[in-house]
């Protein structure tokens, strides 16, 4: 079963305001991309060497935010009631 | 804006206990929970254990929404193919101090506890930052909008962003977490009875290691709601990183191991979740109060995690009631500073929460040693392979079969230093 599918069964309010931003600039510079490996959603995925990122499945677990070792992820929760809504948990 | 006595930022086991004992001396307190209800955002293994939850709830086990109570626990050593368990199973389990929940159902229940005790629980409201007088916490701001209070009790989870903002601790390293990654899995009610040879009320708490992380540190887990499967993995967030490794393969591979394939057969994938564990205890306890301030909870990093003991909701749970009485203390004493605050800290010192993890603070860096997970799985695989297969071979003495399946892999003193350094921290 692929990581989409499953995010697809999860219930979430999505947000038209982004809680997470990426500074593509600092991107470009990094080779181990480490960001990929931490997210569990796959909400960062490598596309012709470079990083595309969604924040739609994100499961605010914050991962991404401890891993990368470049500082361009910032990263916060997203507004109140919006985001990921766990049916079961 | 009325200003409460406490504002608790989350409405998980910690918050809303610190919540519901503050209500209950006569205090103004607001929770605020960020997501649309309580447990919206939470996940976790799956059992809670010990008799905090009775000390606070006596009557818990008649009304809490509880999946099955824990009558057996299992851990189970896995290569790729093979898997050696034991299993230990008793009748004499007290129900009501090891059960397993689903956080999204039980977190609301216990909200709305605190909120009968007179708390007010306000959802959808993200408290983002703290507000100040001079370096004083005077309560929190939600965008904008601030909310004053003579004490903020952060119960706002491993992911804790204000208690960096506020100074009481660094940003966690990968090093520091684990990632836990889960699929609730939905089964019919008898099926999972008779395929965990359960009845009634009883339920089953499966631990895995070794294959199921391809030897990095951390496990599977599996446990029994009443009608459907919590199973996943959890491991450090370094090693993912560092081995190139996503949990969400780890965790496709281990519902394809044999042993997992038996339990989740004929199962329907419901949910998807993910969550943050701070795994490496009293090493990295952050300042528990300053002035107007408390940290509770996994936003403390309150969780013991020995590989046989996983416990942080009552932890959480003991550290909220620990909060709460320290609040009732200084709202009597009029005293909202840190030499008052600090009380809480004594608690914790002379309760489990900090005494258990002392107990225990070897325990993190013991997990660390990568043979746990793939050389000593694999050894005892082979062993029982050894001694149950007869392939028309002469045999050899188990003590022999023992030191041929070690050759290469681990010396007989690797095998006794780990073994002593097991003593010394599980």
């Amino acid at each position: 079963m692929k990581v989409e599918e499953k995010l697809a069964l999860n219930k979430f309010e999505v947000d038209r305001e982004v809680h997470i931003t990426v500074d593509e600039s600092k991107c470009q510079e990094c080779n181990l991309k480490l960001c990929i490996y931490a997210c569990p959603a796959d909400c960062y995925v490598l596309r012709d060497e470079h990083v595309t990122f969604s924040y739609e499945g994100c499961l605010e677990c914050g991962s991404c935010r401890l891993a990368c070792d470049k500082s361009a992820i910032r990263w916060v929760n997203p507004r109140g009631g919006f985001g990921i809504c766990y049916q079961f948990g | 804006m009325e200003n409460f006595d406490a504002i608790v930022v989350g409405a998980g086991p910690a918050g809303t206990a610190s919540a519901y004992v503050m209500a209950k001396a006569g205090l103004q307190v607001l929770v605020l929970e960020r997501g649309k209800y309580p447990g919206a955002k939470n996940m976790w293994g799956g059992a809670f254990y010990g008799p905090v939850m009775e000390e606070l709830f006596p009557d818990f086990w008649n009304e809490a929404p509880i999946e099955r109570y824990v009558s057996r626990h299992g851990i189970s050593f896995l290569t790729e193919v093979d898997s050696l368990s034991i299993d230990f199973r008793s009748q004499r389990f007290e129900k009501n101090r090891a059960f397993i929940v689903l956080r999204a159902k039980f977190d609301q229940w216990m909200a709305k506890k605190a909120e009968q005790a007179g708390a007010i629980i306000a959802t959808s409201l993200e408290a983002d930052d703290l507000l100040y007088d001079g370096s004083a916490v005077v309560g929190v701001k939600v965008g904008p909008e601030a909310f004053p209070a003579s004490v903020t009790i952060l119960a706002d989870g491993a992911n804790s962003l204000l208690a960096a903002k506020a100074g009481l601790r660094k940003d966690y390293s990968p090093h520091d977490v684990k990632q836990g990654v889960k699929e609730v899995i939905k089964l019919p009610r008898e099926v999972i009875e008779e395929r965990f040879q359960l009845e009634g009320d009883a339920g089953a708490a499966l631990e895995f290691i070794g294959a199921c992380t391809k030897g990095l540190p951390g496990g599977g887990f599996l446990y029994t709601n009443r009608d459907s499967l919590s199973m996943g993995v959890v491991v450090q967030l370094a090693s993912l990183l560092e081995h190139q490794t996503k949990a969400s393969d780890l965790l496709e591979a281990f519902k394809n191991h044999p042993l997992i394939q038996g339990f989740i057969r004929g199962g329907e994938t419901v949910e998807y979740s993910a969550h943050l564990i701070p795994v490496t205890g009293i090493k990295i306890l952050p300042s528990l109060a300053k002035d107007g301030l408390l940290i509770t909870g996994d936003a403390a990093g309150l969780v013991l995690g020995t590989g046989l003991i996983l416990e942080g909701a009552n932890f959480a749970m003991a550290s909220g009631v620990a909060a709460a009485e320290t609040v009732v203390r200084a709202v009597n004493k009029g005293d909202f500073s840190q030499t008052i605050l600090d009380h809480y800290g004594q608690l914790l010192r002379k309760r489990f929460v900090l005494q258990e993890l002392q107990t225990f603070k070897k325990a993190p860096a013991f997990l660390e040693n990568s043979r746990i997970y793939t050389t000593y799985p694999e050894l005892a695989c082979s062993m029982a392979m050894k001694i149950f297969e007869n392939d028309g071979s002469l045999r050899k003495g188990t003590f022999k079969a023992l030191r041929e399946s070690m050759k290469g892999k681990v010396s007989i003193w690797q095998l006794l230093s780990d073994a002593l350094k097991a003593k010394g921290a599980l």
